[in-house]
């Protein structure tokens, strides 16, 4: 029987296009989600206060006595909050493609026209877009902490979320890409994820910690989001002799390693993700 | 003109072979049916005709596209209604509809207006801006249909596309489904484990344990059984069946509930000569407690080619089990 179809094409040009369009899909598909879902947009702002206000103010004084000096300790965690609201978000965008491969959405798009390294493209924008804007709305809290942001702290502070975010989702997928239920991904939590972040520094300085300690913190990639992240976001604040104390490495030494990361981790997740069972 | 070309296709997971040397070929048009119990390399030839999985050997021709050399064109060209639901729930109707049209890449216009006459004919025209949360299981199952048309293709692939479905839904998805063949002449290729079901297609290929064991038109395979069905029950079964063999020589098999199955033809006139046999004084009276006759379904053929029953006690569980869980999932 005839049918009015266009017939598909081979062209180099035209399978670009429909990936790049792909892409933008599951991208889009993940906004649109984020937008429909406020509870979740101000639910993520529960555990931040938490840390800030609970974990924070009752660790101040103590910090102050052990010689912290002029710094105060919810100044000092806010970077750290903020990196882990960005890293939490990231990851579990990332991991969803388990959810949806096992009930749901991926099927269908995995039998679309678009390649699977477009899909896994796309996650990643998708996974990191989400994730900036929870940091964006923890940054609102800044303020009430009496950190003080310039609008150019603020996007630096915004294109390091940005990479923070690509190198978490990154690893998000490639944690997900072979993976079919939700149970193995509680063991990474508890065995990666949550080691990870404790080991970046948020919460604590690293210097003066124990060499297996800072070994360990030099090969965790979250190190290098959360040290730029407090050197920007303190900046006006601590003075310059004492930010060293408190920082690591220049800060254009964590983008690049933040930006190593990121592709160490891109580049197997896309291959894993994209192999044909 | 064929849609689908398939030969010597072979999928081994592992050790295990769920697919072994099947070929067969689908008609331009026409509803293809493979019919086979759950396990028997139903779901994984479709996986495989739709390019999620890779052949391990031989080749499949969709559309005449190869699946393991042109997938891009294999995808553009069919549209796919999975075993399990696969719209994302948080989004409307029409959102789901959206997205697929994007990834299809379906121009703004050809989209309004092929969603719009295709929800019209599902009748979801009223709830398409609702999230999908808020759906049945038919009102899913109906706009997976309209979402696997929205881009034209040539042929649908249905993976047991009423699974978990009540009986009346069941109808009213055939209903849309015989419409659609007859106004737009879309090729269908399902798989189902319901008997009643295959009797839609024009062609049903019965598969068991990766292998093709028959076919051909419904029709044509309920005529390789030859005959009726007469079911009865007696005090006596093997006894019966002993002595219908020997007057009659016709065999005879154990059917479900203790019935006695025999396939015979004129079944009408078959009853009242196996009565006299069953009941003669001389040989000692077999009382005999029912007695039905029936015309033969794919069933009886599947057991004529295989040798056993197709869903036991057991496989239906599974299916009450499964459909639960894909109510629990429903998030």
């Amino acid at each position: 029987m005839a049918r009015a179809l266009d017939k598909p094409s081979d062209n180099i040009m035209e399978m670009l296009k429909r990936n790049v369009r792909g892409a933008y899909t599951i991208w889009y598909r993940d906004i649109v989600r984020f937008k429909r879902d406020r509870v979740r947009m101000f639910s993520s702002l529960g555990m931040p206060i938490v840390y800030l206000f609970v974990f924070g103010s009752g660790l101040s004084p103590a910090m102050r006595e052990m010689g912290g000096g002029n710094i105060d300790f919810k100044q000092f965690m806010f970077p750290g909050v903020l990196t882990m609201t960005v890293l939490f978000t990231s990851v579990f965008s990332a991991v969803s493609i388990v959810w949806d491969r096992e009930f749901g959405f991926l099927k269908e798009v995995m039998v679309a026209p678009v390649s699977r390294v477009a899909v896994a493209l796309g996650k990643v924008a998708g996974g990191s877009t989400v994730s900036l804007f929870q940091g964006l709305i923890v940054l609102l809290l800044a303020p009430v902490l009496g950190v003080n942001l310039s609008i150019s702290q603020i996007v630096s502070l915004i294109g390091l979320m940005v990479m923070l975010a690509v190198m978490m989702t990154s690893l998000g997928i490639l944690i997900a890409a072979r993976q079919k239920s939700m149970e193995g991904f509680h063991m990474m939590m508890n065995f990666v994820l949550l080691p990870m972040f404790f080991l970046s520094g948020a919460f604590f300085p690293l210097r003066g910690v124990p060499v297996w300690m800072y070994l360990l913190s030099k090969l965790d990639p979250v190190t290098y989001g959360v040290d730029p992240l407090r050197q920007v976001s303190l900046q006006a604040l601590v003075p310059p002799d004492l930010m060293h104390t408190v920082s690591l490495n220049p800060v254009t030494y964590n983008v690049m390693m933040m930006a190593s990361f990121s592709v160490l981790f891109l580049i197997p997740a896309v291959w894993l993700f994209g192999r044909q069972e | 003109m064929y849609s689908i070309k398939v030969e010597q296709l072979v999928r081994h997971f592992g050790k295990n072979v769920a697919v072994d040397d099947i070929s067969f070929k689908v008609e331009s048009g026409e509803i293809f049916g493979f019919l086979g119990p759950n396990g028997a390399g139903k779901t994984t030839t479709i996986n495989m005709l739709t390019t999620l999985l890779r052949p391990t050997s031989g080749t499949a021709l969709v559309n005449g596209y190869d699946v393991g050399k042109q997938q891009a064109l294999v995808r553009q060209s069919i549209g796919m209604i999975f075993q399990d639901a696969s719209l994302d729930d948080k989004l409307t109707g029409r959102e789901n509809l959206l997205f697929h049209g994007m990834l299809y890449g379906l121009s703004a216009d050809d989209f309004s207006d092929k969603a719009a006459k295709l929800l019209d004919m599902v009748e979801l025209t009223d709830r398409a801006e609702e999230v999908v949360l808020n759906y049945s299981g038919g009102m899913k199952r109906r706009l997976e249909i309209v979402r696997g048309l929205l881009h034209n293709p040539n042929i649908l692939f249905l993976d047991e596309p009423t699974l978990g479905l009540d009986p009346q839904t069941r109808r009213h998805i055939w209903d849309y489904l015989i419409t659609l063949r007859e106004r737009q002449g879309v090729t269908m290729f399902m798989t189902t484990h319901y008997m009643e079901e295959a009797e839609h297609c024009d062609h049903i290929a019965i598969i068991d344990d990766g292998k093709i064991v028959g076919l051909d038109t419904p029709e044509a395979l309920k005529a390789m059984v030859g005959g009726d069905i007469i079911m009865a029950i007696t005090d006596d079964n093997e006894q019966a069946s002993l002595r219908l063999q020997n007057s009659h020589g016709v065999d005879t098999r154990k059917g479900p509930d203790n019935q006695l199955i025999i396939e015979t033809e004129r079944g009408d006139r078959f009853i009242p000569e196996m009565m006299s046999v069953l009941t003669d004084q001389t040989q000692g009276n077999i009382s005999v407690k029912s007695v039905y006759l029936r015309c033969p379904t794919l069933e009886d053929v599947f057991i004529k080619l295989t040798g056993h029953a197709m869903r036991d006690q057991n496989a239906v569980d599974k299916d009450k089990v499964r459909s639960g869980m894909r109510r629990w999932r429903g998030r």
